[in-house]
């Protein structure tokens, strides 16, 4: 699917905002994945294109950052801080139970397609540890059990 | 006790809009400066002995004169506040982001103008979803104010300032690699020099600093110099967020004068260790810092003591080992975690942290074996400071090296126990 006219506005807004196309290319591929979950081989193409930039030179930037998805995703991504603080504070005990309620383990996707447990760094919440977020939500003092109740709001 | 950064920070969770930030006060210190000389802001902040708060401590004024001025100087000029935020055990930025966005607008005007800068970019990294919220809204309130842009406050000088949310890479907080980044590039650092001062973003002089600095600003153009310096306890300027992460009674973040003892933090303000646990000792900023221990409970945390007392300040948000927690799991979860973040430019860190990290989990999976702590300690002087061309490998070497000097025994007894005594 090329890109649609919306997501075309979106990017083309970003250009008066650096002197370069390219340097719009991060914008760019969160642009696309915000609205599609994941950034596909068609995708890349087409905003290499738009950007005016190789495939090679792009995809290189994609699979640099964490938070660009190459490949599908559920329908609400789990981030599981897993940095020192939250270690300490139980981080250990909350991704088996996770990982057991959801039958998938960190990088994975559930069967019915509704998470995709992926571990993060630090989230800065190092105070109200152990953290998580799920899509846009922060959820700190976490403990096994309200972990899995944090994920029952999400359908 | 004055509390400059933080006096406020609304208890409501609330960020402070436009109208309530001018109410008291904000704003006024940029409007002084477009009066001064940029070179007299500079000598300002040279003078209130401002250092750096993103970790390395460099000295601001400082960093500002080497970047060119005068009519031939090249143009644009990019002025950058670093919000990556992703160094583990730290939470300080984040506070001041979303509690008081204009604060961290105006400081960044102010910088702008002492290195006439005409556009800015705030670095934040992808995950503070809430911050880039509200520096949006306050953004827009200070461009309908006509704060930024053009010709602010009829003084002929026209800002621009734009945000930038990140995509996640621990690299991206490093100067260089900030920079690589704007431009749509992979995060690795760059060749020093030519300086960022001289040659930064797009080939233009460049400034980036932390939020924390840039949050300072104000205060100092408002109150001055010497009114800066007598905040602090010590001989580096200010106040400082402290903050405490671990198995404390209150985890937290605080302002308090620069040079607030480790003790004065762990025991009156983080309330001391949890009920029926034991200190151990502490990484007192951030993930690449050297562990303090007991004997360093009343080093002043600020830049020169604690590299006195062979760490560093670095982010000044502490992380307390407790004594039923593994001190030789702790470093494995942080050497994971270079090893993952290391962007593979130098042999030293991508090859040396993906052994370190396999020697640490296989001491942890009670697999150690006799030799494997010289061997540590051998990568640790092969990632010091010159073998590579960024600080993320000394800095993992930081909690690696004291670690094996203050828990070496707990490390020989995986060795000889031939299992985890924690586990
Ligand atoms: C791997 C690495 C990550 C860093 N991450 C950050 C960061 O997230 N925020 C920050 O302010 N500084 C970070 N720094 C320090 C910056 O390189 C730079 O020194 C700092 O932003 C300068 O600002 P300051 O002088 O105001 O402290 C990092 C350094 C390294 C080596
Ligand atoms: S020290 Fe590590 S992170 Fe820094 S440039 Fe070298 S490989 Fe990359
Ligand atoms: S270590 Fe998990 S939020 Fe900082």
């Amino acid at each position: 699917m090329p890109l649609s006219a919306e997501e075309r506005r979106e990017i083309e807004a970003e250009f008066p905002r650096y002197p370069t196309r390219r340097a719009v290319c991060i914008d760019a591929m969160k642009i696309v994945q915000r609205h599609r979950g994941w950034i596909s081989d068609e995708s890349l193409e087409d905003i290499a294109q738009l950007l005016e930039m190789s495939l090679d030179e792009l995809d290189g930037v994609a699979t640099f950052y964490n938070l660009l998805f190459r490949k599908p995703v559920g329908r609400h991504v789990v981030l599981l801080c897993d940095s020192v603080s939250c270690w300490i504070m139980g981080y250990d005990r909350l991704r088996e139970r996770l990982c057991s309620k959801l039958g998938a383990r960190l990088g994975e996707t559930t069967a019915d397609g509704r998470f995709t447990l992926l571990p993060i760094v630090c989230l800065g919440a190092c105070d109200h540890a152990p953290a998580m977020m799920v899509d846009e939500d922060l959820h700190r003092d976490l403990d096994p059990e309200k972990a899995e109740q944090a994920l029952e709001n999400y359908k | 006790m004055e509390k400059p950064l933080t006096q406020h920070v609304r208890r409501d969770g609330e960020m402070l809009d436009l109208r309530a930030y001018e109410a008291v006060g904000g704003y006024q210190g940029m409007r002084r400066v477009l009066r001064m000389d940029p070179r007299e802001v500079q000598q300002l902040v040279k003078d209130s002995t401002l250092r750096g708060r993103g970790g390395a401590g460099f000295p601001t004024g400082m960093k500002w004169s080497f970047v060119p001025m005068g009519p031939d100087a090249p143009h644009p000029k990019y002025l950058i506040c670093n919000a990556d935020e992703m160094e583990p055990g730290t939470f300080k930025d984040r506070l001041l982001l979303e509690a008081t966005p204009h604060q961290l607008i105006e400081g960044m005007s102010i910088a702008a103008w002492a290195i006439q800068a005409e556009v800015a970019y705030i670095f934040l990294r992808g995950e503070y979803v809430e911050s880039a919220r509200r520096l949006q809204k306050a953004l827009a309130e200070a461009c309908e104010a006509r704060y930024l842009g053009r010709n602010i406050f009829g003084s002929g000088y026209s800002l621009e300032m734009h945000l930038h949310t990140s995509a996640g890479r621990y690299m991206c907080g490093e100067e260089t690699g900030l920079l690589n980044a704007l431009e749509g590039k992979r995060a690795n650092p760059r060749t020093k020099p030519p300086f960022p001062q001289v040659s930064g973003l797009f080939g233009k002089p460049s400034i980036v600093q932390n939020v924390e600095t840039l949050c300072t600003l104000p205060h100092i153009v408002n109150n001055g110099a010497e009114w800066f310096k007598k905040l602090s306890r010590t001989a580096d300027g200010g106040t400082k967020l402290y903050g405490a992460s671990g198995k404390v009674k209150r985890p937290g973040l605080w302002e308090l004068p620069m040079g607030t003892t480790v003790r004065e933090l762990l025991e009156e303000y983080a309330g001391g260790m949890r009920e029926g646990l034991r200190f151990r000792g502490l990484l007192p900023g951030g993930a690449s810092t050297d562990f303090l221990t007991e004997e360093h409970l009343d080093v002043p945390m600020d830049f020169t003591a604690v590299q006195k007392a062979g760490s560093r300040m670095g982010t000044g948000t502490m992380i307390v080992l407790d004594d039923k927690t593994c001190p030789v799991g702790m470093v494995w979860n942080l050497e994971k975690f270079f090893a993952q973040e290391s962007c593979g430019w130098c042999t030293p860190c991508w090859s040396g942290l993906n052994w370190t990290e396999r020697t640490l989990r296989a001491l942890e999976e009670g697999r150690g074996r006799e030799g494997d702590l010289e061997k540590l300690a051998y990568q640790t002087w092969f990632n010091a400071p010159g073998n590579t061309f960024c600080a993320l490998a000394p800095g993992s070497a930081e909690p690696l090296q004291s670690a094996l000097k203050y828990f070496r025994e707990d490390f020989e007894r995986h060795i000889h126990d031939k299992r985890c005594p924690w586990k």
